[in-house]
Parts: structure tokens; sequence; C-alpha cells
């Protein structure tokens, strides 16, 4: 058994059997993350070079905590303070990291379909952990996996099938709504976006999702909420008037939720900006499950770096 | 093919290997049995439900361990599923019975060791398999109960098939 890829691109590449495979394997993990020893030593001979061209802190440190609780070595680079201000291509400066004899590279850029374009020119196992405004897989699949459990009782895991999930807020300059509406398509649930119309990508309906532009009748209609984060720093024109005009419209907080007649499951996959996108009674709120979906990201990236690691040349 | 032990001679050997655990641990309160996965779970639901019943003892510890992520071959051909490891108890200062079906190479021992050493310290670790494929470890291990030992070259296999499972008790020798 081994997934039917070799790279982790985006979402759309996998198939359900890959994305039932990978959370399978996490469950395992997750147990193994209870145990005095919160590590197993599967991955002694591999080392992975995590390339983030971009800032993050919770995708970063969870990549790196995963390998690390697999045993493989970590070399850990990030654009700032590198030969890339000296004019180092991309291309370059990857096969230079892998020329010290490295297995995989897990890398973050600002810009799309960074991945694919490297997974075409090295050799590597390449994870992608965001790229620009196109795909997110990681969280998308931590995503999913946290909705399984929010819904599971006991040892019996639910399925997302038919599973109403409404995804807020800017869609069109996330990646984590696109990979999100990959892996629950295939997974079999409904899938709402809503937020301003000027946020919300033309044709995005023909993704198979609906669209709506009211936050309320989507909180009405979904059993969860992911909600999503203002990317101001990929606006590069103003498409609401005020982050304060934005709150008042499409902002969630408790008294909306106290309104449905219903507890509906509040996510986000950080970081959050308490009082624009979300309320801190909201993401405080027995509801949220948003430190679950942390906690799970580890298992989950765990299990996707063990399955891709698959079988090697055995050097002679 | 030819069989090694048919339903009855299975049921049998399984009795004495209970008596035995039985004998040798006379306080059965701090004896875990733990079955390895995938196969030597069957075994190991069969001799801790013996136990329970020579005993008259409704609460042994018992649980399953998965090992997948302690092989030595992950990067050689297929890579195998992890199974679940449920230990819901303290292995701590604990006489530990490792059960599974087959004793060939030792080295499903030897990741099995490690697994179960990162649940936490044990008192004593012993080894209980139903078939021992003499001469042809690959480690030093030995086990402390068998079941049947028979004298196999590599190439052979040893089948053990199980009611719950494959409808069928036997154990076989495929050439």
């Amino acid at each position: 058994m081994s997934l039917s890829v070799k790279h982790l691109l985006g979402i759309k590449e996998l198939q359900k059997q890959d994305i039932e495979q990978i959370f399978q394997t996490a469950d395992n993990f997750k147990e193994v993350l209870q145990r005095p020893i919160k590590k197993v030593p599967s991955l002694r001979d591999t080392t992975v070079a995590n390339i983030f061209f971009e800032n993050s802190t919770r995708t970063r440190i969870s990549f790196e905590l995963a390998e690390r609780r697999l045993s493989a070595d970590v070399v850990n680079f990030s654009s700032s303070g590198s030969s890339v201000s000296k004019g180092e291509t991309l291309v370059d400066t990857v096969n230079n990291i892998l020329a010290m004899k490295v297995d995989m590279v897990v890398m973050r850029h600002s810009a799309s379909g960074a991945p694919w374009f490297l997974a075409n020119h090295i050799d590597a196992s390449i994870i992608n952990a965001g790229d620009g405004i196109n795909e997110h897989p990681t969280q998308a699949l931590l995503d999913a996996f946290s909705i399984r459990e929010a819904f599971s009782k006991g040892s019996k895991k639910a399925t997302l099938k038919g599973k109403r999930i409404a995804i807020i807020g800017d869609i069109m300059h996330s990646r984590v709504a696109l990979s999100n509406i990959f892996c629950l398509n295939k997974l079999g649930a409904e899938v709402m976006v809503a937020g301003p119309p000027t946020l919300m990508p033309r044709y995005i309906q023909d993704l198979g999702v609906k669209v709506e532009y009211d936050v309320k009748k989507a909180l009405e209609w979904c059993e969860v909420a992911n909600v999503l984060r203002i990317q101001l720093e990929r606006q590069h024109k103003p498409l609401f008037s005020t982050l304060r005009e934005y709150a008042m419209y499409y902002g969630i907080n408790k008294q909306m939720l106290d309104s449905l007649k219903k507890d509906i499951v509040i996510m986000h996959p950080g970081p959050i900006n308490r009082g624009v996108e979300i309320n801190s009674d909201v993401a405080d709120s027995k509801q949220s499950i948003i430190l679950d979906q942390v906690e799970n990201g580890v298992a989950i990236r765990m299990a996707v770096i063990y399955l891709l690691s698959g079988k090697r040349e055995v050097l002679e | 093919m030819k069989t090694l032990l048919d339903n009855k001679q299975l049921d049998i050997t399984l009795q004495r290997l209970a008596h035995q655990l039985v004998e040798n641990h006379d306080n059965l309160k701090d004896t875990a049995i733990v079955g390895i996965q995938p196969r030597g779970v069957w075994m190991s639901d069969r001799i801790a439900y013996l136990v329970k019943k020579i005993t008259g003892q409704k609460n042994i510890l018992y649980g399953k361990l998965d090992i997948t992520f302690y092989r030595d071959d992950v990067h050689q051909g297929d890579m195998h599923l992890p199974k679940q490891t449920d230990i819901p108890f303290s292995i701590e200062d604990k006489n530990v019975v490792l059960v599974d079906d087959v004793l060939h190479t030792g080295r499903t021992i030897r990741a099995a060791m490690d697994a179960l050493l990162d649940n936490g310290r044990p008192k004593n670790v012993e080894l209980m398999v139903l078939i021992d494929r003499r001469f042809s470890r690959e480690l030093p291990i030995q086990p402390d109960y068998i079941g049947h030992t028979v004298d196999t070259v590599r190439s052979q296999k040893v089948k053990v098939y199980w009611m719950e499972k494959d409808k069928k008790d036997e154990v076989v020798l495929i050439n």
C-alpha cells in the first residue's frame, strides 16, 4: 500500500483512497503522540528540508515537529537572510540543498504553482506547505481530519459524506479554501463558500460548491463553519472599505451563533485576526475546535511524510 | 503443503500455552498480555480468553501493539499500513508477555520490543509464539513459550489460519 502520488503538491491530484489512507495512518500517529515517548524511529535514515519563502508559525513548527517525531533529520531554510537576496534562482537554491543529501522537501512559496515547477526539476519528494493563492494541502487534510474527529463517537470514525461545511471569508486569496473544497468534495461533503462578492472568485460554483453572500444564511445552512482570515498582504487594491465594516457584515460573533437553533462546529486555520473575521467569544467558545486543528496538524503531517517516504532504491 | 496443526491440535496447543502462562505468573495482577498486530492479535485474543477461563479472573491486562513504525524495512518493498495500538493500561513495572503467531527471523520481535518500551518500562518481557521456525533467526531472540517447533528453509512459508478471520483453525507449511 502506498499513495498514488510521489509528491503532495495539491489535493486536486489525490484520490479518495489516498486521503483515507492518510487519515488511517494519522489515527495511529495521534495515538503515538499520547505516549510517554512521542516518537517513532521510522525515518531515522531520512533528511527533510523545510524551505519557507513566506512567513509561517504554525505550519513550519508543525512540519518540523512531525519530522522530528518520525526521527528524521531536519534542516530549515527561510528566504530572509539567505542567498535568494543575492539573486539565486529557486531551482538552484533547492538543488544546492539537495546536493547535501536531502531526501524530501517541504516548501512554502508566494508564487502559485511553484511546487509543480520544482517537481519537474528535482528528484526528491516535495510537500507543498502553501503556494500563493493556490493550494495548502496539509491544512485541508487536517481540517477534514478534525471534522471527522468532531463527529466521531469513541473509536467509530465518522465519514464526511453529506456533512454541510461552509467556508467563510476571503475565498479569493485563500489557498486553504481551494484545498478544502477539493478535499471535502472528494470525501462527499457538501460545501458552501460565503463572503463579500469582491472576495469571491468568479466561476467558483463550477467547482461544485454553493455560493452565498449572506453569512447569517450560510451559518443557518451549515454544520461546520471554517472561518478564514482576510489576507490583506495579498490584496493589492481595496476590496472592502474598512476592516470595521467587514467585521460588521461578515465577522462571526456569539450573538449570531446564539440566534441559530443548533450548535455548529467553528474552525479557523489561523492566524486569527480577533475582532475581524471572528470574535474572541466565538474563537474561544466550546464549539471551536481551532486548537484541535493545530494538534491534529502534527499527526496529519507525520502521516503524509511517512507515506511519501515510501520505497527508495537501495544504493549498491 | 503440509498441515502442521489441525483445529484440534491447535486448540490443545493453545490450552497448554495458556496453562504455562498461568503457571509462571502466580499473581496475574501484574501480568499483561500484549498481542502483536496484525496476525498475533488473533492468537492473543484466544490466550487472553483461555487465561480468564482457567483462573476465573475477569480483569486481566490485555493490549494490542502495532509495530509498523518500528520496522527496519520502511524503505524496502511496499509501505505497510499501520493497525491500531491499544494498550489501555500502564505497562510500568508489569510482566509483559508478547504474543505472536510465527517466530521467524526475529525482526518483528525486535521492533515489538522497541515499540513496547516506548510505552513505558516493564519489569520484564517474555515472548510466546505458536510456531517457532527454528534455525532461521537473524537476531538473537528466543521465545519463552513455544506452541510447536518446525525446521524450515527460507523459501517455505508457515501460515496460521484463525476461525475468527479465515473461517478455519489450521497451521500449514507451504513449500
